[in-house]
């Protein structure tokens, strides 16, 4: 039975709709066309490398680890709690762990613009309280918050999914050989979930890093990160040559730390969303 | 004490992860333009909602794009699906690798590449480029939708029907296509509910006078806060929570189902 024929126009569309397109990002990052022709050029690559556009891809990358780490502190207590044996209603409360992802992420940083504006409802009830008001909008504190908003749950079921996994018997081992239960989770439990953690930090930075959304309606308008630049430059300046550069730098770095954390993800267990 | 801990700690992450969705929601029937304080009832927002056109030409290109979009995935991923589950060895693994590479590339890669291609080959952005760049981005929800139901088929099924007389096309229309429908159905209503949902891949490939519900809400966004923002995300929650209610039931039904065909 030759079916395989039936792949053929996929992959026809993905090569047209994919690949081309990633093909053209390393085009125009690499060459111009002046009156003279096509000639290649190394340009737009090197003015990446300027100090003021180093100084957004530092800053894009600054913020994205914090809130990683952020994500990753926050959210490893809540994969174990919902890994844990005794918990009741675990089905129902995985449900509503994934269900906010599924709410556009667009509303879910609209809420926080809400949330966080001068007289908006946090500052009324400071207010309410006599505490001094919280003036965080549009400061790089706004934009880590809307990032681990809404990013947690990324952080949470990769580590929740590699944790249930665990076989209890390692843990009551380690248990009957008399290991106190902070010996355990560090020489047990931790090293175990390891995969998890990397996807988990994979599915957390990566949006992060890339996001122009967030620091758009949390950071205002003066604030730029490697995404604001990208979008700036194909949509307001026409620059493609130097937006493909940068598009094609950023994809350079994630391949990179996606290969490194792959490394630590051995055996692909990590889970992920299906 | 533990077991308080724990408690104490899962209400404030879900605390935290609900009270904004919930505040927005509630503040969409506020009757006052200053959201810090409630000043009443209202649902004024919704009904200059329904009066806004720009809002109803992108709830217009919204769910025109995502049914077109969801539509040809469909057809074309449950195609590549079956091809693919027929494949062995590198071409596999190869066609696989491409799959996941758009679930895999940042939104604002694949949104500029997308864009690149389209102006490279002088389309101009709007209705079509949209509906193409869905297209794309659907594909593998209905490929890694179908292909699980294709790995569990009996291929002795097929074989008996092309034994007892069927054509190639009669066995697959009478006796794959039913035992994988459930997948294409769930791969279609994910690929709907993305096409509804997504924001960068639309605002890099479309052009003047088209845009979706996210645009909308984007631009709207950015000039401020405006509680009919509100009303509609609530309406929009609603409707995306509704179709996965209605992929989780048909999921767990089938569970169900193969349960008892097992024992």
């Amino acid at each position: 039975m030759k079916r395989k024929f039936l792949t053929a126009p996929y992959l026809l569309w993905m090569l047209i709709f994919t690949i081309i397109p990633l093909v053209l990002v390393v085009y125009f990052s690499m060459f111009e066309t002046g009156p003279d022709g096509v000639r290649f050029t190394t340009e737009y690559l090197e003015r990446v490398f300027e100090p003021i556009y180093l100084k957004v891809i530092g800053r894009s990358i600054g913020l994205a680890l914090i809130s990683t780490l952020f994500c990753l502190l926050l959210g490893y207590p809540m994969a174990m709690i919902l890994a844990s044996k005794e918990l009741k209603m675990r089905d129902f409360l995985i449900v509503l762990f994934v269900l906010p992802m599924w709410m556009n992420f667009l509303a879910r940083t609209y809420a926080w613009m809400t949330l966080l504006e001068n007289n908006g409802i946090i500052n009324q009830i400071l207010a309410a309280l006599s505490l001094p008001a919280l003036n965080i909008l549009y400061t790089d504190k706004a934009v880590v918050l809307g990032m681990v908003y809404n990013f947690l749950p990324f952080m949470v079921l990769p580590i929740y999914s590699v944790l249930r996994k665990i076989d209890r018997s390692l843990i009551e081992a380690a248990e009957d050989l008399g290991a106190t239960p902070a010996r355990t989770f560090f020489k047990v439990i931790f090293p175990l979930s390891l995969s998890g953690v990397a996807s988990g930090i994979i599915m957390v930075f990566m949006p992060a890093v890339t996001t122009f959304v967030i620091s758009r309606l949390l950071g205002g308008g003066q604030y730029m990160l490697i995404g604001n630049l990208i979008e700036q430059q194909f949509l307001t300046t026409g620059d493609w040559g130097f937006g493909s550069s940068l598009a094609l730098i950023l994809m350079v770095f994630l391949l990179l730390t996606m290969g490194i954390m792959a490394k630590t993800d051995k055996d692909q267990e990590g889970g992920g969303l299906w | 004490m533990k077991s308080f801990l724990m408690k104490s700690y899962t209400f404030l992450i879900f605390f935290f992860l609900y009270a904004p969705i919930l505040i927005l929601m509630i503040f969409s029937f506020n009757d006052s333009k200053s959201r810090g304080n409630w000043d009443g009832f209202t649902v004024k927002w919704y009904i200059e909602l329904f009066q806004d056109g720009q809002i109803a030409s992108a709830l217009y290109y919204t769910l025109v794009v995502a049914i077109i979009a969801s539509l040809i995935a469909t057809v074309l991923g449950t195609l590549a699906a079956i091809g693919i589950n027929n494949m062995h060895g590198l071409p596999k693994m190869m066609t696989l690798n491409v799959t996941y590479l758009p679930m895999l590339s940042p939104d604002i890669v694949m949104g500029i590449s997308l864009m690149l291609l389209f102006i490279f080959v002088k389309i101009n952005l709007g209705f079509i480029t949209m509906l193409l760049a869905h297209i794309t981005f659907n594909l593998p929800f209905v490929i890694f939708s179908v292909l699980p139901k294709l790995r569990q088929l009996n291929n002795d099924t097929y074989d008996a029907a092309l034994d007892l007389g069927a054509t190639p096309f009669e066995a697959y229309k009478k006796v794959i296509l039913p035992q994988i429908s459930p997948g294409i159905v769930t791969g279609f209503l994910l690929a709907f509910t993305m096409s509804i949902d997504d924001f960068v891949v639309s605002f890099f490939t479309t052009g003047s006078g088209v845009s979706n519900l996210a645009i909308t809400i984007y631009s709207m966004a950015r000039r401020g806060i405006n509680p009919k923002i509100n009303a509609l995300l609530t309406l929009m929650f609603i409707f995306i929570m509704a179709i996965l209610v209605f992929v989780n039931y048909r999921m767990a039904k089938e569970k169900q189902s193969e349960k008892r065909e097992k024992y």
